[in-house]
Protein backbone atom coordinates (compact mmCIF):
# COMPACT_ATOMS: atom_id res chain seq x y z
CA UNK A 1 0.00 0.00 0.00
CA UNK A 2 2.03 3.27 -1.02
CA UNK A 3 -0.59 5.53 0.68
CA UNK A 4 1.24 7.30 3.43
CA UNK A 5 -0.98 8.59 6.51
CA UNK A 6 0.82 10.50 8.88
CA UNK A 7 0.51 11.85 12.33
CA UNK A 8 1.32 15.85 11.62
CA UNK A 9 0.07 17.36 14.98
CA UNK A 10 -0.72 15.47 18.59
CA UNK A 11 -2.62 16.99 21.68
CA UNK A 12 -3.52 15.76 25.14
CA UNK A 13 -4.69 17.03 28.95
CA UNK A 14 -3.49 15.15 31.53
CA UNK A 15 -5.94 12.56 32.83
CA UNK A 16 -7.90 12.80 36.05
CA UNK A 17 -11.11 14.99 37.50
CA UNK A 18 -11.65 17.80 35.43
CA UNK A 19 -14.82 19.02 37.18
CA UNK A 20 -14.40 22.31 36.06
CA UNK A 21 -14.37 21.35 32.52
CA UNK A 22 -17.55 20.30 30.43
CA UNK A 23 -16.99 17.04 27.88
CA UNK A 24 -16.88 19.50 24.88
CA UNK A 25 -14.32 21.83 26.48
CA UNK A 26 -12.36 18.90 27.63
CA UNK A 27 -11.87 17.62 24.28
CA UNK A 28 -11.56 21.13 22.66
CA UNK A 29 -8.34 21.05 24.38
CA UNK A 30 -7.01 18.09 22.81
CA UNK A 31 -8.35 18.93 19.54
CA UNK A 32 -7.30 22.61 19.41
CA UNK A 33 -3.73 21.63 20.66
CA UNK A 34 -3.26 18.56 17.47
CA UNK A 35 -4.93 21.47 14.79
CA UNK A 36 -2.43 23.84 16.08
CA UNK A 37 0.49 21.55 16.23
CA UNK A 38 0.09 20.44 12.51
CA UNK A 39 0.27 24.42 11.72
CA UNK A 40 -3.29 25.02 11.67
CA UNK A 41 -5.09 22.41 8.99
CA UNK A 42 -8.26 22.37 9.08
CA UNK A 43 -9.26 18.83 9.02
CA UNK A 44 -12.00 17.49 6.36
CA UNK A 45 -13.56 15.55 8.86
CA UNK A 46 -13.51 14.34 12.71
CA UNK A 47 -13.77 11.28 14.40
CA UNK A 48 -14.80 11.13 17.86
CA UNK A 49 -13.87 8.26 19.72
CA UNK A 50 -16.62 8.07 22.97
CA UNK A 51 -17.29 5.41 25.17
CA UNK A 52 -19.87 6.06 27.55
CA UNK A 53 -20.86 10.51 27.15
CA UNK A 54 -24.61 8.82 26.57
CA UNK A 55 -25.07 7.91 29.83
CA UNK A 56 -22.43 9.61 31.97
CA UNK A 57 -22.44 13.12 30.39
CA UNK A 58 -26.77 12.10 28.49
CA UNK A 59 -24.97 13.24 25.71
CA UNK A 60 -25.15 11.86 22.01
CA UNK A 61 -23.96 13.01 18.31
CA UNK A 62 -20.57 13.94 19.62
CA UNK A 63 -19.72 14.04 16.06
CA UNK A 64 -22.04 16.99 15.58
CA UNK A 65 -20.83 18.78 18.94
CA UNK A 66 -17.41 18.37 19.30
CA UNK A 67 -16.91 19.78 15.28
CA UNK A 68 -19.56 22.45 16.10
CA UNK A 69 -17.81 23.76 19.32
CA UNK A 70 -14.63 24.35 17.53
CA UNK A 71 -16.10 26.22 15.08
CA UNK A 72 -15.50 23.57 12.55
CA UNK A 73 -18.59 23.77 11.25
CA UNK A 74 -19.73 22.16 8.27
CA UNK A 75 -17.06 19.38 8.37
CA UNK A 76 -17.92 15.77 8.56
CA UNK A 77 -18.32 14.41 12.26
CA UNK A 78 -19.27 11.41 13.62
CA UNK A 79 -19.06 9.37 16.98
CA UNK A 80 -17.52 5.87 16.89
CA UNK A 81 -17.79 3.22 19.96
CA UNK A 82 -15.61 0.48 20.62
CA UNK A 83 -16.09 -0.19 24.35
CA UNK A 84 -12.20 1.19 26.11
CA UNK A 85 -11.18 0.55 22.50
CA UNK A 86 -13.32 3.70 21.16
CA UNK A 87 -10.42 5.81 20.51
CA UNK A 88 -8.18 3.15 18.45
CA UNK A 89 -11.64 2.78 16.45
CA UNK A 90 -11.47 6.64 15.81
CA UNK A 91 -8.03 6.28 15.03
CA UNK A 92 -8.25 3.32 12.58
CA UNK A 93 -11.62 5.16 10.83
CA UNK A 94 -9.77 8.32 10.15
CA UNK A 95 -6.69 6.46 9.05
CA UNK A 96 -9.02 4.20 6.45
CA UNK A 97 -10.52 7.60 5.27
CA UNK A 98 -7.39 8.74 4.53
CA UNK A 99 -6.33 5.84 3.02
CA UNK A 100 -8.97 5.13 1.05
CA UNK A 101 -8.30 8.49 -1.26
CA UNK A 102 -11.97 10.02 -0.18
CA UNK A 103 -10.43 12.44 1.75
CA UNK A 104 -7.08 14.51 2.57
CA UNK A 105 -7.11 15.14 6.13
CA UNK A 106 -9.30 13.89 9.77
CA UNK A 107 -9.05 14.83 13.18
CA UNK A 108 -9.23 11.88 15.54
CA UNK A 109 -10.23 12.89 19.10
CA UNK A 110 -10.40 10.47 22.10
CA UNK A 111 -12.54 12.06 24.99
CA UNK A 112 -14.40 10.61 28.07
CA UNK A 113 -16.04 12.83 31.30
CA UNK A 114 -15.75 10.00 33.72
CA UNK A 115 -16.66 12.40 36.55
CA UNK A 116 -19.79 13.67 35.49
CA UNK A 117 -21.78 11.04 37.54
CA UNK A 118 -20.73 9.51 41.07
CA UNK A 119 -21.36 5.99 42.44
CA UNK A 120 -23.41 3.10 41.56
CA UNK A 121 -24.59 4.50 38.47
CA UNK A 122 -21.26 4.92 36.69
CA UNK A 123 -20.16 1.51 37.79
CA UNK A 124 -23.10 0.27 35.85
CA UNK A 125 -22.74 2.77 32.68
CA UNK A 126 -19.35 0.87 32.72
CA UNK A 127 -21.59 -2.19 33.20
CA UNK A 128 -22.89 -1.53 29.66
CA UNK A 129 -19.80 -2.57 27.63
CA UNK A 130 -20.59 -6.24 28.59
CA UNK A 131 -23.39 -8.81 27.22
CA UNK A 132 -26.18 -6.52 28.90
CA UNK A 133 -28.92 -9.63 28.94
CA UNK A 134 -26.08 -12.55 30.70
CA UNK A 135 -23.04 -10.46 32.36
CA UNK A 136 -24.23 -7.50 33.39
CA UNK A 137 -27.80 -8.68 35.08
CA UNK A 138 -25.74 -11.11 37.14
CA UNK A 139 -24.58 -8.47 38.65
CA UNK A 140 -20.80 -8.43 36.39
CA UNK A 141 -18.42 -5.68 36.22
CA UNK A 142 -15.74 -5.14 33.98
CA UNK A 143 -13.30 -5.03 36.50
CA UNK A 144 -15.05 -8.42 38.02
CA UNK A 145 -14.33 -10.04 34.74
CA UNK A 146 -11.03 -8.90 34.41
CA UNK A 147 -10.41 -10.69 38.00
CA UNK A 148 -12.21 -13.80 36.47
CA UNK A 149 -10.04 -14.00 33.64
CA UNK A 150 -6.91 -13.54 36.24
CA UNK A 151 -7.63 -16.15 38.91
CA UNK A 152 -8.35 -18.52 35.96
CA UNK A 153 -5.12 -17.40 34.80
CA UNK A 154 -3.15 -17.73 38.19
CA UNK A 155 -4.59 -21.58 38.27
CA UNK A 156 -3.80 -22.80 34.65
CA UNK A 157 -0.44 -21.34 34.56
CA UNK A 158 0.27 -21.97 38.36
CA UNK A 159 1.48 -18.28 38.34
CA UNK A 160 1.63 -16.11 41.86
CA UNK A 161 -0.31 -13.22 42.39
CA UNK A 162 3.06 -10.87 42.90
CA UNK A 163 3.95 -12.20 39.58
CA UNK A 164 2.01 -9.01 38.25
CA UNK A 165 3.77 -6.60 40.28
CA UNK A 166 6.14 -5.27 37.03
CA UNK A 167 3.05 -4.20 35.29
CA UNK A 168 2.16 -1.45 38.40
CA UNK A 169 5.40 -0.87 38.96
CA UNK A 170 6.76 0.29 35.58
CA UNK A 171 3.49 2.03 35.13
CA UNK A 172 3.93 4.30 37.78
CA UNK A 173 7.84 4.44 37.34
CA UNK A 174 6.89 5.90 33.68
CA UNK A 175 3.79 8.10 34.93
CA UNK A 176 6.29 10.33 37.58
CA UNK A 177 7.72 11.33 34.39
CA UNK A 178 4.92 11.85 32.16
CA UNK A 179 3.11 15.17 32.84
CA UNK A 180 -0.05 14.47 31.67
CA UNK A 181 -0.33 11.84 34.09
CA UNK A 182 -3.00 11.13 36.67
CA UNK A 183 -0.66 9.60 39.24
CA UNK A 184 3.26 10.62 39.32
CA UNK A 185 4.23 8.54 41.48
CA UNK A 186 6.62 5.55 41.59
CA UNK A 187 5.54 2.59 43.41
CA UNK A 188 7.90 -0.40 45.07
CA UNK A 189 7.17 -3.84 44.83
CA UNK A 190 6.22 -4.08 48.21
CA UNK A 191 3.79 -1.45 48.29
CA UNK A 192 2.01 -3.18 44.97
CA UNK A 193 2.50 -7.04 47.52
CA UNK A 194 0.87 -5.28 50.49
CA UNK A 195 -2.01 -3.32 48.36
CA UNK A 196 -5.93 -3.79 49.57
CA UNK A 197 -7.39 -6.45 47.68
CA UNK A 198 -10.30 -4.76 45.71
CA UNK A 199 -11.87 -7.53 43.42
CA UNK A 200 -9.29 -10.41 43.81
CA UNK A 201 -7.56 -11.50 42.74
CA UNK A 202 -7.13 -7.91 41.75
CA UNK A 203 -5.52 -4.91 44.30
CA UNK A 204 -5.59 -1.68 44.21
CA UNK A 205 -2.48 -1.59 41.81
CA UNK A 206 -3.71 -4.25 39.27
CA UNK A 207 -6.39 -1.69 38.59
CA UNK A 208 -6.09 1.29 36.49
CA UNK A 209 -7.57 4.14 37.76
CA UNK A 210 -10.38 6.15 35.47
CA UNK A 211 -10.28 9.44 34.77
CA UNK A 212 -11.60 12.50 32.65
CA UNK A 213 -9.51 13.10 29.68
CA UNK A 214 -9.33 13.77 25.81
CA UNK A 215 -6.24 13.10 23.38
CA UNK A 216 -6.33 14.16 19.60
CA UNK A 217 -4.06 13.46 16.94
CA UNK A 218 -4.23 15.17 13.42
CA UNK A 219 -3.72 12.61 10.21
CA UNK A 220 -3.09 13.74 6.85
CA UNK A 221 -2.32 12.27 4.10
CA UNK A 222 1.86 13.13 3.29
CA UNK A 223 1.08 14.44 -0.12
CA UNK A 224 -1.52 16.75 0.90
CA UNK A 225 0.81 18.66 3.45
CA UNK A 226 1.44 22.22 2.08
CA UNK A 227 3.47 22.88 5.32
CA UNK A 228 6.07 20.81 6.54
CA UNK A 229 5.67 21.15 10.81
CA UNK A 230 8.93 21.24 12.57
CA UNK A 231 9.01 17.81 13.97
CA UNK A 232 9.09 14.49 12.74
CA UNK A 233 5.72 13.47 10.92
CA UNK A 234 5.07 9.63 11.94
CA UNK A 235 3.17 7.39 9.29
CA UNK A 236 0.70 4.77 10.24
CA UNK A 237 2.02 1.71 8.28
CA UNK A 238 -0.53 -0.50 10.18
CA UNK A 239 -3.77 -1.23 10.88
CA UNK A 240 -6.22 -3.49 12.70
CA UNK A 241 -9.13 -4.28 14.66
CA UNK A 242 -10.67 -7.78 14.98
CA UNK A 243 -13.88 -9.10 17.49
CA UNK A 244 -14.20 -12.12 19.80
CA UNK A 245 -17.22 -13.12 21.54
CA UNK A 246 -18.30 -10.06 24.05
CA UNK A 247 -19.58 -11.76 26.15
CA UNK A 248 -16.14 -13.62 28.60
CA UNK A 249 -18.23 -17.42 29.11
CA UNK A 250 -19.01 -17.61 25.32
CA UNK A 251 -15.22 -17.69 24.38
CA UNK A 252 -13.65 -20.95 22.79
CA UNK A 253 -10.53 -20.67 24.94
CA UNK A 254 -10.67 -18.10 27.63
CA UNK A 255 -6.59 -17.30 27.99
CA UNK A 256 -6.01 -17.30 24.11
CA UNK A 257 -6.56 -13.67 23.78
CA UNK A 258 -7.47 -14.25 20.20
CA UNK A 259 -8.35 -10.67 18.60
CA UNK A 260 -5.18 -9.54 20.59
CA UNK A 261 -3.03 -12.18 18.48
CA UNK A 262 -4.92 -11.94 15.32
CA UNK A 263 -5.03 -8.15 15.23
CA UNK A 264 -1.20 -7.88 15.90
CA UNK A 265 -0.69 -10.18 13.48
CA UNK A 266 -2.61 -8.60 10.63
CA UNK A 267 -1.26 -5.07 11.78
CA UNK A 268 2.22 -6.23 12.21
CA UNK A 269 2.28 -8.37 8.66
CA UNK A 270 0.64 -4.77 6.80
CA UNK A 271 3.77 -2.90 8.24
CA UNK A 272 5.67 -5.86 6.81
CA UNK A 273 7.49 -6.75 10.27
CA UNK A 274 7.23 -8.77 12.66
CA UNK A 275 6.31 -7.90 16.50
CA UNK A 276 9.69 -8.07 17.51
CA UNK A 277 10.92 -5.60 15.45
CA UNK A 278 9.02 -2.95 17.05
CA UNK A 279 11.22 -0.53 19.41
CA UNK A 280 8.63 -0.58 22.18
CA UNK A 281 4.84 -1.67 22.91
CA UNK A 282 1.77 0.32 24.32
CA UNK A 283 -0.20 -2.86 25.75
CA UNK A 284 -3.48 -1.99 27.24
CA UNK A 285 -3.26 -2.34 31.16
CA UNK A 286 -6.76 -1.74 32.34
CA UNK A 287 -6.04 -4.69 34.50
CA UNK A 288 -2.87 -5.70 34.58
CA UNK A 289 -4.09 -9.36 34.04
CA UNK A 290 -4.77 -7.59 29.84
CA UNK A 291 -0.86 -6.59 29.80
CA UNK A 292 0.49 -10.22 29.93
CA UNK A 293 -2.20 -11.68 28.07
CA UNK A 294 -0.90 -9.00 25.77
CA UNK A 295 2.13 -9.60 25.35
CA UNK A 296 1.62 -12.80 25.17
CA UNK A 297 -0.96 -12.82 22.47
CA UNK A 298 2.00 -10.61 20.39
CA UNK A 299 4.54 -13.30 21.18
CA UNK A 300 7.07 -11.78 22.75
CA UNK A 301 6.26 -14.10 25.41
CA UNK A 302 5.00 -18.14 25.99
CA UNK A 303 1.77 -18.63 27.16
CA UNK A 304 1.68 -18.15 31.27
CA UNK A 305 4.84 -16.24 31.33
CA UNK A 306 3.77 -12.72 30.09
CA UNK A 307 4.57 -10.64 33.62
CA UNK A 308 8.05 -12.72 33.09
CA UNK A 309 8.88 -11.12 30.01
CA UNK A 310 7.58 -7.53 31.69
CA UNK A 311 10.00 -8.01 34.27
CA UNK A 312 12.44 -8.93 32.10
CA UNK A 313 12.29 -5.06 30.94
CA UNK A 314 13.88 -6.15 27.46
CA UNK A 315 11.81 -4.13 25.62
CA UNK A 316 9.62 -0.73 27.04
CA UNK A 317 6.18 -1.39 27.49
CA UNK A 318 3.60 1.02 28.32
CA UNK A 319 6.27 4.16 27.90
CA UNK A 320 4.29 7.62 29.34
CA UNK A 321 2.94 4.86 32.15
CA UNK A 322 -0.06 3.31 30.41
CA UNK A 323 -3.44 3.05 31.55
CA UNK A 324 -2.23 2.00 35.01
CA UNK A 325 0.14 5.55 35.80
CA UNK A 326 -1.30 7.77 32.88
CA UNK A 327 -4.71 6.86 34.22
CA UNK A 328 -8.08 4.84 32.10
CA UNK A 329 -9.94 7.55 30.40
CA UNK A 330 -11.75 4.67 28.44
CA UNK A 331 -12.90 6.12 25.08
CA UNK A 332 -9.47 8.44 24.86
CA UNK A 333 -7.34 5.41 25.56
CA UNK A 334 -6.28 4.41 22.27
CA UNK A 335 -5.85 8.03 21.30
CA UNK A 336 -3.38 8.47 24.29
CA UNK A 337 -1.52 5.62 22.87
CA UNK A 338 -1.29 7.40 19.55
CA UNK A 339 -0.14 10.67 21.00
CA UNK A 340 2.19 9.40 23.83
CA UNK A 341 3.78 6.92 20.76
CA UNK A 342 4.01 9.85 18.72
CA UNK A 343 6.45 11.73 20.92
CA UNK A 344 8.37 9.03 21.58
CA UNK A 345 9.45 8.17 17.53
CA UNK A 346 9.93 12.74 17.58
CA UNK A 347 12.31 11.93 20.29
CA UNK A 348 9.76 13.90 22.46
CA UNK A 349 9.11 11.61 25.60
CA UNK A 350 11.31 13.57 28.31
CA UNK A 351 12.85 11.15 30.67
CA UNK A 352 10.68 8.35 29.77
CA UNK A 353 12.67 8.56 25.93
CA UNK A 354 13.24 5.34 24.30
CA UNK A 355 16.64 5.42 22.95
CA UNK A 356 16.63 5.87 19.25
CA UNK A 357 12.87 4.83 18.72
CA UNK A 358 11.34 4.14 15.22
CA UNK A 359 8.82 2.14 15.26
CA UNK A 360 5.57 1.36 18.06
CA UNK A 361 2.83 -1.36 18.49
CA UNK A 362 0.02 0.57 20.42
CA UNK A 363 -2.74 -1.85 20.97
CA UNK A 364 -5.84 -1.17 22.69
CA UNK A 365 -8.72 -3.37 23.68
CA UNK A 366 -12.64 -3.05 24.32
CA UNK A 367 -13.66 -5.02 27.34
CA UNK A 368 -11.78 -8.54 27.53
CA UNK A 369 -10.45 -8.67 23.92
CA UNK A 370 -13.78 -8.71 22.80
CA UNK A 371 -12.20 -5.79 20.47
CA UNK A 372 -8.75 -5.43 20.04
CA UNK A 373 -7.23 -2.92 17.92
CA UNK A 374 -3.48 -2.76 16.77
CA UNK A 375 -1.68 0.42 14.99
CA UNK A 376 1.99 0.03 13.59
CA UNK A 377 3.60 3.94 13.96
CA UNK A 378 6.46 4.31 12.24
CA UNK A 379 9.30 7.77 11.31
CA UNK B 1 -37.60 0.08 34.12
CA UNK B 2 -36.76 -2.66 31.59
CA UNK B 3 -40.24 -4.81 31.58
CA UNK B 4 -39.65 -6.15 27.90
CA UNK B 5 -36.51 -7.26 28.24
CA UNK B 6 -36.97 -8.78 31.84
CA UNK B 7 -40.20 -10.85 30.05
CA UNK B 8 -38.37 -11.94 27.09
CA UNK B 9 -35.46 -13.22 29.48
CA UNK B 10 -37.62 -15.50 31.39
CA UNK B 11 -37.21 -18.60 30.42
CA UNK B 12 -33.24 -18.25 30.33
CA UNK B 13 -33.90 -16.97 33.76
CA UNK B 14 -36.04 -19.12 35.56
CA UNK B 15 -35.44 -22.35 33.38
CA UNK B 16 -32.06 -22.04 31.84
CA UNK B 17 -33.50 -22.98 28.07
CA UNK B 18 -30.78 -22.48 25.90
CA UNK B 19 -30.63 -24.48 22.54
CA UNK B 20 -29.36 -27.76 21.05
CA UNK B 21 -28.37 -27.09 17.49
CA UNK B 22 -30.40 -29.53 14.64
CA UNK B 23 -27.34 -29.64 12.52
CA UNK B 24 -24.17 -30.67 14.87
CA UNK B 25 -26.20 -31.21 18.53
CA UNK B 26 -24.04 -28.28 20.32
CA UNK B 27 -25.51 -27.19 23.51
CA UNK B 28 -25.73 -23.71 23.96
CA UNK B 29 -26.12 -21.21 26.85
CA UNK B 30 -27.10 -18.43 26.26
CA UNK B 31 -28.74 -18.79 23.00
CA UNK B 32 -27.54 -17.63 20.01
CA UNK B 33 -28.83 -17.34 16.65
CA UNK B 34 -26.58 -18.96 14.91
CA UNK B 35 -24.50 -22.03 16.26
CA UNK B 36 -21.13 -20.80 17.19
CA UNK B 37 -19.84 -24.74 16.40
CA UNK B 38 -21.23 -25.59 13.01
CA UNK B 39 -22.74 -21.55 11.93
CA UNK B 40 -26.20 -23.26 11.62
CA UNK B 41 -29.24 -21.43 12.51
CA UNK B 42 -30.05 -22.39 16.33
CA UNK B 43 -33.78 -22.33 17.68
CA UNK B 44 -34.47 -25.94 19.11
CA UNK B 45 -35.43 -24.69 22.99
CA UNK B 46 -33.21 -26.95 25.18
CA UNK B 47 -33.33 -27.23 29.13
CA UNK B 48 -30.06 -27.16 30.79
CA UNK B 49 -29.62 -29.48 34.04
CA UNK B 50 -28.55 -26.89 35.78
CA UNK B 51 -25.64 -28.57 37.71
CA UNK B 52 -21.92 -27.67 36.84
CA UNK B 53 -18.65 -26.94 38.65
CA UNK B 54 -17.11 -23.29 39.31
CA UNK B 55 -14.39 -22.52 36.52
CA UNK B 56 -13.66 -19.44 37.93
CA UNK B 57 -14.76 -16.79 40.74
CA UNK B 58 -14.23 -13.21 42.14
CA UNK B 59 -16.26 -11.11 44.63
CA UNK B 60 -17.70 -7.66 44.91
CA UNK B 61 -17.95 -5.78 47.42
CA UNK B 62 -19.53 -2.54 46.29
CA UNK B 63 -22.17 -3.75 43.15
CA UNK B 64 -23.48 -1.68 39.99
CA UNK B 65 -27.20 0.26 40.16
CA UNK B 66 -29.43 -2.59 40.42
CA UNK B 67 -27.14 -4.66 42.41
CA UNK B 68 -26.37 -2.45 45.83
CA UNK B 69 -28.46 -4.50 48.26
CA UNK B 70 -26.66 -7.64 47.14
CA UNK B 71 -23.66 -6.76 47.68
CA UNK B 72 -20.64 -8.08 48.73
CA UNK B 73 -21.35 -11.15 46.60
CA UNK B 74 -19.31 -13.78 45.17
CA UNK B 75 -19.99 -14.26 41.43
CA UNK B 76 -18.40 -16.95 38.98
CA UNK B 77 -18.24 -18.62 35.47
CA UNK B 78 -19.64 -22.04 36.36
CA UNK B 79 -19.22 -24.77 33.51
CA UNK B 80 -22.42 -26.92 33.12
CA UNK B 81 -22.04 -30.40 32.66
CA UNK B 82 -23.35 -30.07 29.59
CA UNK B 83 -20.34 -28.02 28.14
CA UNK B 84 -21.17 -24.63 28.19
CA UNK B 85 -20.06 -21.59 30.66
CA UNK B 86 -22.24 -19.14 32.16
CA UNK B 87 -21.91 -16.18 34.37
CA UNK B 88 -24.03 -16.17 37.49
CA UNK B 89 -23.86 -15.20 41.28
CA UNK B 90 -22.81 -18.00 43.65
CA UNK B 91 -25.34 -18.22 46.87
CA UNK B 92 -25.78 -20.21 49.80
CA UNK B 93 -22.67 -20.36 50.51
CA UNK B 94 -22.80 -20.18 54.51
CA UNK B 95 -19.31 -19.34 55.04
CA UNK B 96 -17.77 -21.99 52.77
CA UNK B 97 -14.32 -21.14 50.90
CA UNK B 98 -15.25 -21.17 46.81
CA UNK B 99 -12.61 -22.76 44.61
CA UNK B 100 -12.38 -23.76 40.80
CA UNK B 101 -14.01 -26.89 40.56
CA UNK B 102 -16.59 -26.81 43.02
CA UNK B 103 -19.74 -28.89 41.95
CA UNK B 104 -22.78 -26.24 41.96
CA UNK B 105 -26.05 -26.41 40.73
CA UNK B 106 -28.79 -23.84 39.50
CA UNK B 107 -31.49 -22.59 41.84
CA UNK B 108 -33.42 -19.64 41.18
CA UNK B 109 -33.28 -16.43 43.06
CA UNK B 110 -33.85 -12.70 43.39
CA UNK B 111 -31.30 -10.80 41.21
CA UNK B 112 -31.37 -7.74 41.08
CA UNK B 113 -34.34 -4.67 41.78
CA UNK B 114 -34.50 -1.62 39.46
CA UNK B 115 -34.68 1.02 41.59
CA UNK B 116 -37.11 3.61 41.68
CA UNK B 117 -40.65 3.46 43.51
CA UNK B 118 -42.27 0.60 41.78
CA UNK B 119 -39.29 -1.28 42.73
CA UNK B 120 -39.40 -3.77 40.35
CA UNK B 121 -37.47 -7.33 41.33
CA UNK B 122 -36.38 -9.34 38.73
CA UNK B 123 -35.59 -13.08 39.47
CA UNK B 124 -33.17 -15.63 37.88
CA UNK B 125 -30.49 -18.35 38.21
CA UNK B 126 -27.92 -18.53 40.49
CA UNK B 127 -26.16 -21.45 41.70
CA UNK B 128 -25.16 -23.07 45.23
CA UNK B 129 -22.88 -25.82 45.82
CA UNK B 130 -23.84 -28.89 46.36
CA UNK B 131 -23.81 -30.65 49.36
CA UNK B 132 -21.20 -33.65 49.78
CA UNK B 133 -24.04 -35.94 50.54
CA UNK B 134 -26.20 -35.05 47.42
CA UNK B 135 -23.06 -35.32 44.86
ZN1 LIG C 1 -24.26 -26.47 15.30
Amino acid sequence: MNSEVVIAGVGQVPVGEHYHLSLRSLAAKAMLAAIHEAGDIRPQAVFAGNMLAGTLSRQSNLGALLTDNINLRGVEGTTVEAAGASGAAALRLGYLAIASGYIDSALVVGVDKYTDSVGADVDAALAQTLDSDYELMAGLTPVAQAALVMRRYMHTYNVAHEAFAPVAVNGHARAANNPNAMFRKAITVEQYRSAEDQVSPLNLYDIAPYGDGAAAVLLIHSDKLEKKPDHPLVRITGSSVVTDTLALHDRQEMLAWYAAAFSIERACRQAGIMPQDVDFFEYDDACSIYAALSVEAAGFARRGTGCEFIAAGSLPVATMGGQKGRGNSLGGSGVYQAVEATLQLRGQAGKNQVPGAKRALIHNLGGAAATAISHVLEL
Amino acid sequence: MEIPRHWRLKQQRYALVGEVCPHCEGKIFPPRDVCPHCSGEAKTPYAFSGRGEVYSYTRISDGPAGFEESAPYTIALVKLEEGPLVTAQLTDLGGQPVDIGMPVEMVTRRIRSDGDERGMIVYGYKFRPVMAAQA
